[in-house]
């Protein structure tokens, strides 16, 4: 099944951030935040972090702060929780979160909670799951959760619980393994696991895994390397991770590895982009691949660093 | 990206690429410039439509159009036709990025967002979303619109119910149909719509609609989960039941003080040596509830005000909801009888999750006979070691059987009088089912027949037999998920789950299987626990821990060489006082979370057990800490800097045993239990005499 190419899917990220030429990340350029958190947290899982220059990403990112305090995705674009939450995350890597006004930060995404609970993506209005994971998950790790209703934040979140045992993004909506992600996530960082069925969820979940050994997000779709990590994330959170075959799943993830040029692709063969190598990379992270730093699989950050935002003396 | 091949890009689509490139880079800068002027003119407007329609993921031109939208709808020349004509505009070019890209969120929710300002026909929505949806059946952005517009022309539940028919003939193998129609069929049947207003009727003919797709496909997943929430429908009766409660119905509790009592006249199972003047009352309910209180639940004894009860829920979590909630009740330091009466909800207020009344009121009654405290002589046995040898085990009541007062058994678990009347038609189509499924198996080896048949032989026993507390078909369950285990090695470790409760079910199941596994804990009265019957559920390949509710009694209990990696339920045992979890497969100290709850626990083995192996904890989120803010701000981290360590290596030792009043811990055979991990662990625990067979001074 071969190993984990780590020089070349090095090279791969830190050649991805300067080929700003071609079509694919001219059309990738409004979430250039996000590509930066993919990136940079699989060279941390990788142990490669310090080959970046944390000044120069830093002060890019801060350009990339509206007045309102959220973060656009690009310098000039408009501000989403969707890039406030990869510069938080981005930031605490680098342990630089004290170069934030955190307050500002936090009444941005404040503001975005509606009467129902529920999180808007920006002032537009979009209402989805995945920004209430956001929003919860931005807030703890600025340690200013207190500042929203976490109670009907949560109740929102269940509101859209499936009969089976999965979550979608409104109520009434199907369970999709990233969604899952969100609200279990979500529900995890608030303490409240409780609302999840854990045997139910985790049979869904772990029919997710096909012949192959990869995963796929709903029933009766094709396996996706991206999924690697919203499923097992979500089987970890839930304690369920051993209903599935891990070594099948290793061997997948490894086979969508570009050996030459280094990058994972969403299935064997496929093209590689960074979104993909993160999600392998985080993926064999949570399945103990020796020599990867571990991930944490509510927060999306490496332990250590989570563990030293809450544990530390220092803090 | 998805789906798009691999291969070294050839000079001159790189060529292609960059000019397309630098197109794009054009409009956009073009198209920033406008936006940061706030310019809405009729030509930077055509210009973001323009961009979307190479790329409807830039998500800044979607909002450029809905201020340009504003900007246009506030002008004073605008009128009811200019309005109308802003809008259509609007639903042209999201059909246009639509087609470019189906799954554009910024696509669909500014169609969303222009259809909310109410000025345009929604008639055109469903046409175009059939279109849509023939095209991608499972496009969950589709579904989600479709809900959005049949909400908005009041579209009525039992016409979209027909639409997921429709689509479901069309092909069975849409998981997303069959959802929606769960969503639907809740609705319809939650509201007692006309039609709808019996499970007796509807659900036997969803289990024919199922049939038909499970029969014509059985690998594929789509009818799976809509057939295992059917049988969830016909198996659980929606209100809440109390299980089980400790002490059982009809027994005798003998409370004893300090030391232990050396008349063989008690049962082993129902004394209770309680150091703390108090002794624990436990109901077992079917599923989580909340609510229970001292006006839901009525005790009455001689010697406790029912209003200074305090009802505690025993869950995993700090919520207020849990499947085992538990009371204290105080008695007299002098000799005294009593009998206590427990009455549960007979006023309203005990409600399921899913929001259901308790609506089925119980009663329960025991004796309590209090012996008088003798303080002097607990001082001597408080340091001994509990050894957990084969040798200190002696097969229960084979010599005394008739003489040990056991109780009856059926006491254990209550009975519910309401059943067998109720239950009748889900009793019959449960049995309807597993001869449909007995016949798909005829056809053909499949997992989710076997799997299925294995779920619906259990649900019947436990449903048409609720008094009898005998497992019929266990064997012939436990048997199916051997054999899934053998089909399908994917999911072995699911089926190994389900095959260990089944199994605990069994063994819990009869007076006599139960008492196999009772065990005397060494001949002497003066060993320090007071209560020498053990419970050795050891050696059983367990991999998970079950049948909780006919445990409750339970003081000891031995659950060595199994393959434990998770306690989940054991905080119901309240009695414990002595656990052996040696030799499982425990991965870190937060597995251990259930055992914060039980706060008579004296004597802990965890040795050998793969603590401090992995980078991953699995339990990492169901365990109370301040990473999920269920460690309240009462958390010092003063507190926890334990002689220069910081709390950030060992916090979940830390929060672990915190809570614990251990006497004994056995730990070695872990990979963290190094000499500094030791030295902190005594610090953490005071209370602690032995550390790993080795006398504390
Ligand atoms: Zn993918």
């Amino acid at each position: 099944m071969g190993e984990l190419a780590v020089e070349k899917h090095v090279e791969y990220i830190l050649a991805v951030e300067k080929r700003k030429d071609s079509f694919e990340s001219v059309v990738m350029d409004h979430l250039r935040l996000n590509g930066a958190y993919w990136g940079l947290t699989t060279l941390d899982l990788l142990g490669k972090l310090d080959t970046v220059n944390a000044d120069e990403v830093i002060s890019w990112i801060m350009k990339c702060q509206h007045e309102s305090g959220g973060f656009a995705g690009n310098i000039g674009h408009d501000p989403h929780i969707l890039y406030t939450v990869s510069a938080v995350q981005v930031l605490a890597l680098f342990n630089k979160l004290d170069v934030l006004d955190i307050d500002k930060v936090a009444t941005y995404i404040t503001g975005l909670q509606n009467e129902d609970g529920s999180f808007s993506g920006d002032m537009w209005g979009e209402v989805d799951t995945r920004f209430s994971y956001i929003a919860i998950c931005c807030l703890s790790i600025l340690r200013r959760l207190d500042k929203i209703n976490v109670e009907k934040a949560v109740n929102y979140i269940v509101s859209c619980k499936n009969l089976d045992g999965g979550f979608g993004c409104t109520p009434g909506g199907e369970s999709h393994a990233g969604q899952i992600f969100c609200c279990v996530g979500a529900l995890a960082i608030t303490g409240s696991l409780h609302h999840v069925d854990k045997d139910l969820l985790g049979w869904w979940l772990c029919e997710r895994q096909v012949k192959s050994g990869g995963l796929n997000g709903r029933p009766e779709k094709l396996p996706d390397v991206c999924y690697s990590w919203w499923v097992l994330s979500s089987l970890i959170m839930i304690d369920r991770v051993h209903w599935i075959d891990k070594g099948k799943l290793f061997k997948f993830i490894l086979d969508c590895q570009d050996v030459e040029n280094g990058g994972i692709s969403d299935r064997p063969d496929d093209a590689v982009d960074v979104f993909h190598t993160y999600f392998g990379v985080a993926g064999l992270s949570l399945l103990e691949y020796p020599g990867l730093k571990a991930i944490d699989p509510a927060y999306a950050l490496p332990v250590d660093v989570v563990n030293r935002i809450f544990f530390s003396a220092d803090n | 990206m998805h789906g798009r091949p691999r291969k070294a890009p050839k000079p001159e689509d790189e060529a292609a690429s960059a000019a397309k490139a630098a197109k794009l880079r054009s409009l956009q800068s073009q198209f920033f410039s406008f936006h940061h002027s706030k310019i809405y003119t009729k030509e930077a407007v055509e210009l973001s439509a323009k961009l979307l329609e190479i790329n409807p993921e830039s998500y800044t031109a979607w909002n450029y159009r809905k201020l340009a939208v504003e900007h246009h709808l506030s002008q004073p020349e605008s009128n009811p036709d200019s309005v109308k004509s802003i809008l259509d505009d609007e639903l042209r070019v999201v059909e246009s990025a639509l087609r470019q890209n189906f799954k554009s969120y910024g696509a669909w929710h500014h169609r969303k967002w222009i259809l909310s300002k109410g000025h345009s026909s929604i008639d055109h929505e469903l046409r175009l979303l059939d279109k849509f949806q023939k095209a991608d059946s499972r496009n969950f952005h589709a579904w989600n619109y479709r809900r959005f517009v049949a909400e908005l022309m009041n579209r009525s539940e039992q016409d979209e119910l027909k639409y997921t028919e429709d689509m479901i003939y069309r092909n069975f193998s849409n998981y997303s149909a069959w959802h929606n129609r769960s969503v639907l069929l809740s609705n319809l049947l939650e509201k007692n719509a006309e039609g709808f207003l019996s499970k007796e009727k509807v659900l036997p003919e969803e289990y024919e609609f199922i049939h038909q797709a499970i029969f014509t496909d059985p690998d594929d997943q789509s009818g799976w989960f809509y057939h295992l929430w059917l049988l969830d429908q016909t198996v659980k009766d929606d209100s809440p039941l109390l299980v089980s409660s400790w002490p059982a119905h009809g027994s005798d509790l003998f409370l004893l003080g300090d030391r232990c009592h050396n008349g063989s006249a008690f049962s082993p199972f129902t004394t209770l040596h309680s150091d703390s003047g108090s002794f624990p009352v436990l109901l077992y309910f079917n599923q989580s509830v909340e609510g229970v209180s001292s006006s839901t639940v009525t005790v009455e004894s001689g010697f406790n005000k029912n209003e200074d009860l305090v009802w505690k829920p025993l869950s995993a979590s700090n919520s207020q909801t849990a499947q085992v909630w538990v009371a204290h009740l105080k008695f007299p330091t002098s000799e005294f009888h009593s009998s206590v009466e427990v009455s549960v909800g007979h006023s309203k207020g005990i409600i399921s999750s899913k929001g259901f009344q308790y609506s089925y009121p119980s009663t329960f009654s025991f004796k309590v006979c209090v012996q008088p405290v003798n303080r002097d002589s607990s001082q001597a046995s408080a340091a001994e070691n509990i050894s957990w040898r084969e040798e200190d085990f002696k097969v229960h009541g084979r010599q005394s059987q008739e003489s040990i007062p056991i109780v009856s058994f059926d006491q254990l678990s209550i009975r519910n009088d309401h059943e067998p009347t109720a239950s009748s038609w889900r009793a019959e189509a449960i049995a309807k089912e597993i001869e449909c499924f007995r016949e798909l198996l005829s056809l053909m080896d499949c997992k989710i027949g076997k799997l299925t048949l294995a779920r619906l032989l259990m649900a019947y026993d436990v449903m048409a037999l609720p008094c009898a507390n005998k497992l019929v078909h266990s064997e012939e369950v436990l048997e199916l998920y051997n054999d899934l285990m053998k089909l399908d090695p994917s999911h072995y470790q699911y089926y190994k789950d389900e095959h260990s409760l089944v199994l605990l079910q069994q063994v819990t199941s009869s007076r006599e299987s139960l008492l196999k596994h009772c065990f005397q804990y060494k001949d002497s009265v003066s060993s320090s626990i007071c209560n020498p019957i053990c419970l050795r559920l050891n050696n059983l390949s367990l991999s998970q821990m079950g049948a909780f509710e006919k445990l409750l009694w339970v003081q000891m209990l031995d659950l060595s060489q199994n393959e434990l990696q998770s306690i989940e339920g054991l905080e119901a045992m309240q009695l414990l006082s002595c656990l052996s979890l040696r030799n499982n497969k425990l991965r870190s100290f937060t597995a251990l979370e259930p055992l914060r709850k039980l706060k008579s626990l004296r004597v802990l083995d965890i040795s050998y057990n793969e603590i401090g192996d992995h980078s991953i904890d699995t339990t990492r989120y169901l365990c109370s800490s301040p990473l999920s803010h269920s460690v309240g701000s009462e958390w010092n981290k003063d507190e926890t800097v334990i002689s220069d360590v910081a709390l950030i290596n060992y916090w979940e030792a830390f929060f672990i045993f915190k809570e614990l009043s251990l006497k004994q811990l056995d730990i070695v055979g872990n990979a963290i239990a190094d000499e500094k991990f030791k030295s902190i662990l005594v610090k953490v625990l005071p209370t602690l005499k032995w550390l790993d067979g080795e006398l504390l001074d």
